[in-house]
């Protein structure tokens, strides 16, 4: 690498190993301080992309079900960030571990959710995007987030975008980031609970780093941490069903959908707007470029739907009248396997009763495996945790451990059936097909989702 | 809820019976590629692309009764099989939709190995690299596969067999 002398003819660092006159810190509610020394990192925080994800919120509308759940990406992001920032510190004049990795693995840590749009699993489903292409096409295309990348050297930018994308060659970098016990999930678990205020969620982190050890290709836990993990594995398991899949929060993701359905089919059908929605076109036409993808965040979403509660279409206006003021669609249990006739049934009567059952009936379907372990020869792909025994072998978290085994490999679905009820009941009771609707859905016990505002 | 089940169906009739976790993920993933309307998302995993919506899919219609799941335990590992039930044909009868032939992709799928499928796939993940770049990618995300220059070859011809137009 080539050192710059400057004027005093002192030599300059290359930009890779520029360092800033003073450590700068970002003062975090989970990890308390976010340190950062290197000029990369505070250069990439800086650029419009990164930003950007401040106006994105991490857990999308969980926020209509826990009020505080307004924490971005950015912050999570930074968090991810110090998270292996720790690790590396730890990993420091250890066997198997490449320090010339270093800067490569904070990049990715601090970029790895940049593709991330606003309320992204809705917008993914119905306009058939993905948020890794779009983290791809920032760290590769014509972005700040690029030019910063290449300065630190030519193809250092695609290093980054392949250790996001889980295709680097040294497996040990991937891990940091994406494993069953990587710097992501270490983040969003604390996060997410710190903000929904929830008491699950918490678990022994700094007893996790201390424990965490380089070996070859991946990365290992000495076999006296296990129980730090164990807390791990069961936080993530109870953080998944209390608040990733609560079904009120389900329910605003179902009404979310229904919108931007409802505005692709009228945009599609020639209907005429009272505003062009000129960010959305590219997204009807399901051809998003770079530059519409960046531009569309929360603040231009919420404006639309501001908006379209003033649309002549009925159920525009309706489902967004609905999301904005959290009035949510009610739910019952539903059993595919038992009621699947019941719901072509419940289909057919909607339309009978001219409520269009395309956008207010919905079965949501919600599944998580905790964790498993790797089988040889009929795999899932998922690395298994390995413990580092005081003999130097390895051995396998579930096979050592009779919690994380109850729960290793258990595939849990939990499925619901969605439906405006205020509208049900408002039917007249002249329509012939109201008392059989009200049967089907159970309408004499008291729903779920009713007056519920929190877990 | 269930168009994307139907989908899956209709694969699963045309297929008859499928031998593998892995290459009914991999058969997909390739299908997906060969334009058929698969939309369950992919993620490159250690091993290759994976659909853990195709495999929670996979889950739901064997506890609707739409297909069966044969587990068979072979000398160091488990190996699943799956066959659509007479419900699920019926299923298939009440939920009309269009949906190309796949057949002749299917058959062609049928007859290779998982290896050889997860070979393929992973090339087809890479697919907007020049050819040598693919090659080089193969060898780096699968070094432990020792995939020979024949193997790569012969998986560079089958994709240009399944699908002309790439």
């Amino acid at each position: 690498m080539i050192t710059l002398s400057n004027r005093n003819g002192l030599k300059s660092l290359p930009y890779k190993d520029k360092q800033l006159h003073e450590e700068k810190v970002f003062k975090d509610p989970v990890h308390r301080y976010v340190h950062v020394q290197d000029r990369v990192i505070w250069d990439l925080i800086a650029t419009p992309e990164f930003q950007r994800l401040r106006r994105i919120k991490q857990l999308g509308t969980s926020y209509l079900t826990f009020h505080g759940a307004e924490h971005s990406r950015f912050s999570h992001s930074l968090g991810v960030y110090e998270i292996v920032r720790r690790i590396i510190g730890n990993f420091e004049n250890r066997d198997d571990w490449n320090n010339d990795e270093r800067l490569l693995c904070l990049c990715a840590a601090l970029l790895h959710d940049l593709g991330h749009g606003p309320f992204s699993h809705s917008f993914e489903k119905v306009f058939k995007l993905d948020h890794e292409h779009f983290t791809q096409q920032i760290i590769l295309g014509e972005t700040t987030i690029h030019t910063i990348l290449e300065r630190v050297e030519p193809g250092f930018s695609q290093k980054v975008a392949d250790v996001i994308d889980k295709t680097y060659e040294d497996k040990l970098v991937v891990s940091l980031i994406s494993s069953q016990i990587d710097a992501d999930r270490m983040d969003y678990l604390q996060r997410d609970a710190y903000f929904t205020g929830v008491s699950y969620g918490h678990f022994d982190m700094e007893r996790i780093l201390r424990v965490m050890r380089p070996l070859e290709d991946q990365l290992v836990i000495k076999s006296s941490g296990m129980h730090a993990v164990e807390d791990y594995i069961m936080s993530r398991y109870q953080m998944y069903w209390q608040v990733y899949f609560h079904p009120v929060t389900r329910s605003a993701e179902v009404i979310l959908s229904k919108i931007l359905h409802r505005a692709k089919y009228l945009f599609e059908t020639n209907y005429t707007f009272k505003l062009q929605p000129f960010h959305f076109i590219s997204f009807f036409n399901e051809n998003v470029g770079l530059s519409d993808y960046l531009k569309l965040d929360e603040s231009i979403v919420f404006y639309y739907f501001q908006l379209w509660q003033e649309e002549d279409d009925a159920i525009l206006k309706d489902l967004c009248e609905r999301f904005i003021n959290r009035r949510l669609f009610k739910y019952i249990e539903f059993n595919p396997n038992q009621q699947m006739n019941e719901w072509m049934e419940l289909y057919k009567l909607f339309q009978e009763a001219g409520i269009n059952p395309d956008y207010y009936l919905e079965v949501d379907s919600s599944s998580d495996l905790p964790y498993d372990f790797y089988r040889p020869g009929e795999d899932d792909e998922r690395l298994p945790i390995n413990l580092l025994m005081p003999d130097g072998s390895l051995k396998e978290l579930s096979r050592n451990s009779d919690i994380v085994e109850s729960i290793s490999g258990k595939k849990r679905t939990d499925h619901k059936l969605y439906f405006p009820a205020d509208f049900l009941k408002r039917l007249s009771d002249d329509i012939p097909v109201k008392q059989r609707i009200m049967d089907l859905l159970n309408f004499e016990q008291p729903l779920e989702g009713e007056g519920e505002h929190a877990d | 809820m269930l168009t994307n089940h139907a989908r899956l169906m209709q694969f699963f009739a045309a297929a008859n019976e499928i031998t593998g976790r892995k290459k009914l993920q991999k058969m997909i993933y390739i299908l997906q590629h060969c334009n058929m309307p698969f939309e369950e998302k992919y993620e490159f995993h250690f091993y290759g692309p994976y659909s853990e919506e195709l495999s929670l899919r996979v889950e739901e219609l064997c506890n609707l009764g739409f297909i069966t799941e044969e587990k068979e335990t072979k000398s160091n590992y488990v190996q699943y099989h799956y066959q659509i039930t007479g419900d699920g044909v019926d299923f298939l009868n009440q939920f009309h939709m269009d949906m190309p032939d796949m057949t002749e992709h299917i058959t062609l799928l049928q007859r290779k190995s998982s290896r050889f499928l997860e070979l393929v796939s992973t090339m087809y993940y890479f697919d907007g690299l020049p050819e040598d770049d693919i090659v080089r990618k193969i060898h780096t995300v699968k070094p432990k596969q020792k995939y020979t220059d024949w193997e790569i070859d012969e998986a560079f011809r089958f994709i240009r067999e399944i699908n002309p137009v790439q």
